[in-house]
């Protein structure tokens, strides 16, 4: 930049606030940092101790936890930038960041929106509207008919003008229901009046609309960026096909397998579409790409900074966050077209709390223990949470983000799976061994990415569990002899701590250590026996599963690293293992689930977690299970956290052996939960929309 | 009677008296951040490669692995069909019990492992049907008690009952809490002439507990099975006590006596069983599910001890190894007590750093005297190199005096035949020096150790801390011999005195059968067998033990070592 364009220059603003939270709010708060801009922090109730409120230099609470009443309200929000004196806001994603009105409330108040026009939003915030101003600019949307003429022949002549393959679907259509792929003429018909009567039967509404099929789709979407002088540019494009559920998790950049023209295509109808509605600030053009022509057919228009631009920030090697900041104050984009680098590849992985085994459900809880990778040059570890954050219920179940850049797109992926690898999580459900097996997948490798990839590779993906090697169980079994035994500080010692298992006469100190799996059918618990044979050296004899012969190691130099990190040489293999002790909450009953009993988190080779249970010793199950069985005769539980769908019963109500009393909800799925007897409800211990915590008293039945 | 056996010779006496200016031994390097060279540090003049060594190392080996297969079966207990019968009644056998009641990972302490071994004629007794020894439990160094249930029912025989007391005497000394695991249908009957009636019998278990208790040091019982009779009033005296529940049984007599005596008939849970007697008789605290559960209680009940537990005293300097092998003693002092060693060879294998402040070295060489460290513990050294002549015995007299005065704790390291004979010893009047010594050693006021290395015979044994001068401890090595005089002399008197020849051989036989180690562990003349490189961690944990703080619910807690002679000072000494 010259000197003259230096004095030219507007300045950026004193002070922003940041209407969002998690990962992103601290992004936003990094970069404002960097350039001297102060940061406010805005937060709900549950989010008071939020690592955002901790980064900002002010964070102000704006509501109670649920988002309309927090992060969605533009009063407050507003009220705040007054109170702050911020001069503009940063509304992340996700929230109000694709919200015109606020937008526009913004304006009216004289705060900047960073982000684009009102205008922009409104238009492409409608699909038709966007289509029709992205025809009419020349970038190629999906061809179809959408028109109100449902004569047959008429749609036949559709489909032949858009080319076989078809998709008919119901105009109300959704969830698959109505959809007909029609790939020959001949069977066009047939897929017509199933289609027809599906939509009758499920929608009342027998109206459909005819489009190109994409076999082979793919997800490719444009970085853009305009500034208010009207000059647009492209920041290469991204590939984001690998999804589930309809959301990304892994995004790339470059798309793999793209030839040079295509990409320069590409870029030139993003710019076109953004110029095409007078685009200010970050946005992305996302196209529909079909592998088996190369074609692209415009999807929509994105107008904010995307959960994925770390990837073309990597490439670019560009602030986005800083470009918003400069753009938002009126100067021109940092970097003219032709001045755009594109170096290496990149990834990104979106940690969540979900269970993949589970299709994909949302978890919440605790991050009890968390131990992220050493960031590089190479590797970006965008976070929105500390260990002892808690993932809530009202939120994206968005943990984190791991960006990993190469010098190509086998190193990046080699960057990402180490990564991974490294990522430790304990206290809920995480995705991140499924995206270390998908960032390892021979296919995705080679780049034969496409939206069906994770359905059409499901086996490889998700290979059977198997039951843990001997190697493991003796790792934790070594893991829990060390941890109990005495801590020694070597000046002040007694030898009665510092001789450890100490024993003469050739005597050997001899503990069994049982493991049961976390998931699985009850079995007979795997035995471990651990013999101290010297200071830091131990015997271990796994016993065999069915029958198979017992696996012994012997002469262990064992020791603990840290009281998370296991350090032993087991068959000579000097290895440190991170293992994580989840100890049952101390008021929970003991019995035979496996949150009411320790629980051995381990982390192994390729990022694999195995959860091993320490099964509670006999009599402490027969005390946990009278103290359950009393409480069973007189109140009814919440079996695990959830959320009060609805209270059916009120204090005085006779009720019925079996009649539903309260329902809750619980990682999307409801659980009725019944009266075991007849009786009379003494009292009511929660209102609906409540959030309860596993163990909590519900409901009080009197059943005498 | 005190004979002369070997006189000291002067190739060794000039030998020890140039030692201190040799450097440090070539082909072993010492790590610099050990320490530089100081005089203090002993240095290693032993030749491991010598052809003496190697004989004295192979000998040394095979009487300690016969030791050792010796312990490995008495740790079995009264065998695998017992074990069995123990398993299927829900229970644990008697040594997990007592691996879940200690902290995990810890050390313990094993006491008389090898008591009334070969004892009782046709009767195998491992142990004497008991598991004595000191452990931590939730931090606490306790005494711990176990009843062998796999060994004749737990019974008690006579070397039962002497192991037992010996227990309580070494909880007394050291103010550790009792903890009883029970399970014993008390006096082994056809004995009951040796358990039942004398002052170091049966009764006296609970004497002891009471008086413990009134001392302060408290007494936990757990039954977890048959405590009957006798046995009954170890759960009954105790402070606090756990029972388990359909297991556990405490009755003065069993059913079949009941219905003998008043014809009622009852059975044995409805008669003395856990819940019984914890809702009706209260006889028991606490009422456990299972042999797990019951040992558990017992842990929280020494959590619970509070200050009465007694606390740990860290020791008085950092701790450092030896600087040579502990395994160096094997060849070092051999089986053959008869063949001579420099003894400092066996303190530079035991004491911290192989530091050994010497005191009066020029003076009285036939024995020893320092102070060192073990496992960072003071402790003052009285250790033999000869036979004890009058200087020897004025020297030791006087490094007592000094312990005793400063508190020093005193470790004897045991290889001696006796005093000087004969009329040049008599008219230097080894009598009363070497009874200034014996006085010295009765009268200390600080806590004493015994290792008996090599021979520990006459009146040696006595200025040497024998078994009557009260140690704390005392452990024998498995070579090491106990008697009133070496075999070979015995018989030469023999010869001289009595005209049977026939009887001089029977009788040196019979001696050196009852002087070997076993033959006095087996009669619980010490506290167990243990092999030469165990003796530092042994004697660490003893003097660690010596140096608890106790409290007393009476008065204030003493700090400090407790001393054995409660300031009494030491009588008259003869002059």
């Amino acid at each position: 930049m010259s000197v003259e364009h230096d004095a030219q220059r507007k300045p950026l603003f004193n002070k922003i606030l940041i209407a969002n939270r998690g990962e992103i709010a601290c992004r936003v708060i990094r970069t404002a940092r960097k350039l001297g801009v102060k940061t406010v922090a805005v937060y709900s109730e549950v989010d008071e101790n939020a690592m955002h409120v901790k980064m900002a230099d002010e964070a102000y609470c704006i509501g109670p936890a649920p988002s309309a009443e927090s992060y969605l309200r533009v009063d407050k929000i507003i009220d705040v930038c007054k109170r702050s004196g911020a001069q503009a806001v940063h509304p992340g994603y996700g929230f109000l960041s694709e919200n015109a009105t606020f937008a526009r409330e913004l304006a009216k108040a004289g705060i900047v929106f960073i982000g684009p026009p009102v205008q922009a939003i409104i238009s492409m915030g409608s699909k038709s509207e966007s289509k029709d101003i992205m025809t009419n600019a020349g970038v190629p949307c999906v061809p179809g008919y959408h028109g109100t003429n449902q004569d047959s022949s008429f749609l036949l002549e559709q489909a032949e003008k858009i080319t076989f393959p078809v998709l008919i679907k119901a105009v109300m259509g959704g969830g698959g229901k109505g959809m007909k792929v029609v790939h020959k003429r001949e069977d066009f018909f047939d897929a017509l009046e199933s289609a027809k009567r599906e939509a009758m039967k499920s929608f009342s509404d027998d109206r459909v609309l005819v489009e190109k099929y994409i076999v082979r789709p793919r997800h490719v979407e444009v970085q853009v960026f305009g500034d208010q002088h009207g000059n647009v540019v492209s920041l290469w494009e991204r590939d984001c096909s690998v999804q589930r559920r309809h959301q990304k998790i892994i995004e790339e950049a470059p798309a793999p397998g793209l030839s040079e023209e295509t990409r320069a295509d590409l870029g030139a109808k993003a710019v076109a579409a953004a110029k095409a509605v007078n685009y200010e600030g970050a946005g992305t053009v996302e196209f529909i790409y079909d592998n088996d022509t190369s074609k692209f057919y415009f999807m929509e228009m994105n107008t904010r900074l995307q959960v994925e631009h770390p990837v073309t920030e990597m490439i670019t090697k560009q602030d986005l966050v800083q470009w918003q900041l400069e753009v938002a104050s009126g100067n021109p984009l940092p970097l003219q077209q032709d001045e755009i680098p594109r170096v290496g590849h990149a990834f990104e992985a979106r940690i969540y709390a979900e269970n993949p085994r589970n299709n994909f459900l949302p978890d919440v809880g605790p991050l009890l223990y968390l131990s992220t990778p050493e960031p590089s040059e190479n590797l970006r570890i965008e976070e929105g949470f500390k260990a002892g954050s808690k993932i809530e219920v009202f939120y994206d179940p968005l943990i984190s983000k791991v960006v990993a850049h190469g010098r190509d797109r086998t190193e990046a992926l080699r960057v990402l799976r180490k990564a991974l690898e490294e990522y430790h999580v304990v206290g809920l459900s995480t995705n991140i061994q499924f995206l270390r097996t998908l960032a390892g997948n021979e296919d995705f490798i080679e780049g034969s990415v496409e939206t069906a990839f994770i359905d059409k590779h499901f086996d490889a993906l998700f290979p059977p569990i198997s039951a843990p090697e001997p190697e493991l169980l003796a790792q934790a079994a070594l893991f829990v002899a060390l941890r109990d035994q005495p801590v020694v500080n070597n000046s002040t010692t007694s030898p009665w701590a510092s001789l450890y298992a100490r024993r003469f006469g050739s005597d050997v100190y001899h503990r069994i250590v049982q493991f049961n799996l976390e998931h699985g059918e009850e079995t007979k618990p795997f035995q471990v026996h651990v013999y101290s044979t010297d200071v830091g050296r131990f015997d271990v004899e796994v016993e065999g599963v069915d029958g198979a012969p017992n696996t012994k190691f012997t002469s262990i130099n064992a020791s603990l690293a840290s009281p998370t990190q296991l350090s032993s040489t087991i068959g000579n293999q000097k290895r440190t293992t991170t293992i994580v002790s989840q100890r049952p909450p101390p008021d929970v009953p003991a019995s035979h689930a496996p949150n009411t009993a320790e629980r051995m988190h381990i982390f192994h080779s390729e990022g694999q977690k195995t959860t091993l249970v320490i099964p509670p010793p006999k009599w402490l199950l027969s005390l946990g299970g009278e103290v359950l069985e009393a409480a069973a005769k007189k109140g009814i539980r919440a079996p695990m956290p959830s959320v009060v769908v609805e209270v059916k019963v009120n204090a005085g109500d006779k009720v019925k052996k079996g009649q539903v009393v309260v329902v809750l909800e619980s990682m999307k799925t409801e659980t009725v939960l019944r009266a075991e007897r007849d009786g009379v409800v003494l009292s009511v211990g929660c209102k609906k929309g409540e959030m309860v915590p596993e163990g909590k008293e519900l409901v009080e039945i009197d059943t005498e | 009677m005190f004979v002369r056996r070997q006189l000291p010779s002067p190739a060794r006496l000039a030998a020890s008296t140039t030692r201190l200016s040799s450097v440090a031994p070539s082909g072993r390097v010492v790590p610099s951040w050990r320490r530089s060279y100081h005089p203090s540090v002993l240095p290693n003049l032993v030749s491991a490669s010598s052809p003496e060594f190697a004989t004295k190392a192979e000998s040394m080996q095979s009487v300690v692995e016969d030791l050792r297969s010796k312990l490995a079966e008495a740790r079995l207990g009264g065998g695998e069909k017992a074990v069995t019968t123990l398993r299927k009644a829900g229970k644990k056998t008697p040594r997990e019990r007592l691996n879940l009641l200690l902290d995990p990972n810890t050390p313990f302490l094993e006491l008389s492992s090898l008591a009334a071994h070969d004892l009782y004629p046709g009767q195998h007794v491992p142990g004497a049907g008991i598991i004595t020894g000191v452990g931590r439990i939730a931090g606490k160094e306790c005494m711990i008690v176990v009843n062998d249930a796999t060994t004749k029912g737990g019974a008690y025989y006579p070397m039962t009952v002497k192991k037992h007391l010996r227990a309580q005497e070494i909880a007394k000394e050291n103010g550790l809490p009792c903890v009883y695991l029970v399970e014993s249908g008390g006096a082994a009957l056809p004995w009951q002439a040796e358990v039942f009636p004398d002052k170091e019998h049966f009764g006296r278990i609970f004497y002891n507990m009471a008086q413990l208790s009134a001392l302060g040091i408290p007494q936990i019982a757990v039954v977890h099975g048959i405590s009957v009779a006798g046995g009954a009033y170890v759960p009954a005296m105790a402070d606090v006590n756990i029972i388990v529940q359909n297991q556990g049984r405490i009755f003065l007599a069993g059913p079949p006596l009941v219905k003998a005596a008043t014809g009622e008939e009852v059975d044995n849970e409805t008669l003395g069983g856990g819940a019984m007697h914890s809702r009706e008789s209260g006889v028991t605290d606490h009422l456990a599910r299972d042999d797990e559960h019951a040992i558990q209680l017992a842990r929280e009940a020494v959590a619970d001890l509070g200050k009465a537990a007694g606390a740990t005293r860290g020791p008085d300097a950092t701790p450092e190894s030896p600087l040579y092998p502990a395994k160096d003693l094997y060849g070092i002092v051999g089986t053959d007590v008869r063949q001579a060693f420099d003894m400092r060879d066996v303190i530079s294998r035991i004491v911290d750093g192989s530091r050994f402040r010497e005191f009066k070295k020029e003076y009285g060489t036939t024995i020893l005297t320092g102070f060192a460290h073990i496992h960072g513990y003071h402790v003052g050294i009285v250790a033999n190199n000869g036979i004890l002549f009058s200087n020897s015995a004025l020297k030791a007299t006087h490094f007592i005096e000094l312990c005793s005065q400063r508190g020093i704790p005193l470790l004897f390291l045991v290889n001696v035949t006796g005093y000087m004979v004969g009329s040049k010893a008599e008219r230097g009047g080894i009598a009363k020096d070497g009874a200034k010594m014996v006085r010295a050693v009765a009268c200390a006021d600080v806590p004493k150790f015994t290792v008996v290395v090599g021979g520990s015979f006459g009146a040696g044994n006595y200025g040497m801390c024998g078994r009557a001068y009260s140690p704390r401890f005392l452990w024998m090595w498995p070579s090491a011999k106990v008697s009133v005089m070496g075999s070979g002399q015995l018989s030469q008197v023999m010869s001289q005195v009595s005209k049977d020849p026939s009887q001089h051989a029977t009788l040196k036989e019979k001696i050196e059968t009852q002087s070997t180690a076993l033959y006095s562990t087996a009669r619980l003349w010490d506290d167990g067998i243990i092999a030469p490189e165990d003796t530092r961690d042994a004697v660490g944990l003893g003097l660690a033990l010596a140096n608890r703080e106790h409290f007393s619910s009476k008065g204030k807690a003493t700090a400090g070592p407790n001393w054995d002679g409660q300031g009494r000072g030491f009588g008259v000494f003869r002059m």
